[in-house]
């Protein structure tokens, strides 16, 4: 298990790994966001948490394709359903290894982010338990997207599409704790809402993507 | 270790491509599987090997985890070196020593190349070293020789014999020979019917 954490992120941030596109792409949205909705302050202040939360998401969607895609096409994946590992276990070190890779850069750099869009100074520490406590959910399903459209050749539209509807719940909760932790609201219910989607997630998803990987590799 | 095949039937896609397949292979004992392009060696390769359920009769072998299945392709990551393609699987098996296994496939020198580097048969032979830091005694191969040259092909030949010599056996879908004393089966004549009556009824229409 820890050689197959080590190998993907290794790949990940050797040439053509794609670490950082997610994050290029996240630093893009945010910075164009205030071009484009002007420099009135108290607007960008008020959806500064909607912004970052939606700009980490489609950040997150854009490296899903590579999880399996890429071990499908030189054989890995076949290779690694006859090793010992159970499938269960690889998907989730695989979902973890995206996580480490795209979700964790994305809380690091959104504090600074969010002083781009003027979020205020606890509505940042919120911002970033937010999607801490978001992201993971955010790989695990979209492994289960990877998991369903790997047999597919240039399946990203339809992984877009199955995954973005699941999605939404993690959205939700996370925008919300960031927007009522930045207004000074009670941030206890979204946070424990959020926090049970990403635990349903993790604890559920791996066992369902192994089982559709089983039937992709068929 | 043994590996035992009883009235295997095997679809591709849903179609049938072979039933009634039997045979067996004791410890030591290769077996060639040969037969025209798209008869059904792969699919029959990759049903033993556990990556799809067989539609008609059993695999009798006493350990699933003995087995291990080189296909067409490598596995080989291009951003890795051939030491650390080589060391993954070998961690994966819970294996650590890979120097010998470099050594046995030629590829000592190439160890810190990058595998996008190399040509298609040193990509190749990298992907069959694997075979060896499984530590797996059934070896299930597709085609093991492709893009190989002579030299590669005898010394993959010689690993294959000592991994037979060492109790091991083998199960290969080949035409080429690789100096091995085997036994050759020709599964044209286990090929599905429903496929047969289907492909007349075409012509029938």
């Amino acid at each position: 298990m820890t050689a197959l954490l080590i190998r993907d992120l290794r790949l990940a941030v050797r040439a053509g790994g794609g670490f950082g596109l997610g994050l290029a792409f996240f630093l893009i949205v945010v910075v164009l966001v205030p071009f484009a909705v002007g420099p009135a302050m108290g607007l960008l202040e008020r959806i500064a948490p909607g912004v970052l939360w939606i700009g980490a998401l489609l950040a997150c969607l854009l490296s899903l394709d590579r999880i399996f895609a890429l071990d499908r096409e030189d054989g890995s994946l076949d290779l690694l359903a006859v090793s010992p590992l159970p499938l269960e276990g690889v998907v989730a070190v695989k979902a973890l290894a995206h996580w480490l890779t795209t979700g964790l850069p994305l809380v690091a750099v959104a504090p600074v982010l969010g002083l781009l869009l003027s979020l205020p100074g606890k509505g940042v520490i919120w911002l970033v338990v937010s999607l801490l406590a978001g992201t993971p959910a955010l790989s695990v399903i979209g492994t289960f997207g990877a998991a369903l459209t790997v047999g597919l050749k240039r399946g990203g539209l339809l992984l877009s599409l199955l995954v973005l509807p699941l999605y939404v719940p993690t959205l939700i909760f996370g925008a919300e704790v960031a927007r009522a932790g930045a207004t000074g609201l009670d941030t206890a219910t979204p946070l424990v809402l959020l926090a049970a989607v990403t635990c349903v997630a993790v604890a559920l998803l791996p066992f369902a993507s192994a089982a559709v990987l089983r039937m992709n590799l068929r | 270790m043994s590996l035992k095949i009883v009235d295997l039937g095997v679809a591709r896609g849903g179609v049938p491509v072979l039933e009634g397949v039997n045979f067996a292979v004791a410890p030591g004992e290769a077996v060639v599987l040969t037969g025209p392009n798209g008869v059904g060696k792969t699919t029959l390769l990759r049903t033993i090997a556990g990556l799809q359920p067989p539609y008609d009769g059993k695999i009798v072998v006493p350990d699933v985890e003995a087995m291990t299945y080189a296909g067409h392709a490598d596995g080989i990551k291009a951003a890795l070196s051939v030491a650390e393609n080589l060391m993954f699987w070998a961690r994966v098996h819970g294996q650590r020593d890979i120097s010998g296994t470099l050594e046995d496939f030629a590829l000592t020198d190439l160890a810190s190349r990058p595998a996008g580097q190399l040509s298609a048969g040193q990509k190749r032979r990298l992907g069959l070293a694997r075979l060896r830091v499984t530590g797996r005694t059934i070896w299930l191969l597709d085609e093991p020789t492709v893009s190989l040259d002579k030299g590669s092909v005898d010394l993959f030949g010689q690993v294959v014999r000592r991994h037979l010599a060492g109790g091991g056996l083998a199960v290969i879908a080949s035409h080429i020979d690789m100096g091995l004393d085997v036994r050759v089966i020709d599964l044209t004549p286990y090929r599905a019917r429903a496929k047969v009556a289907r492909g007349y009824d075409e012509v029938f229409l």
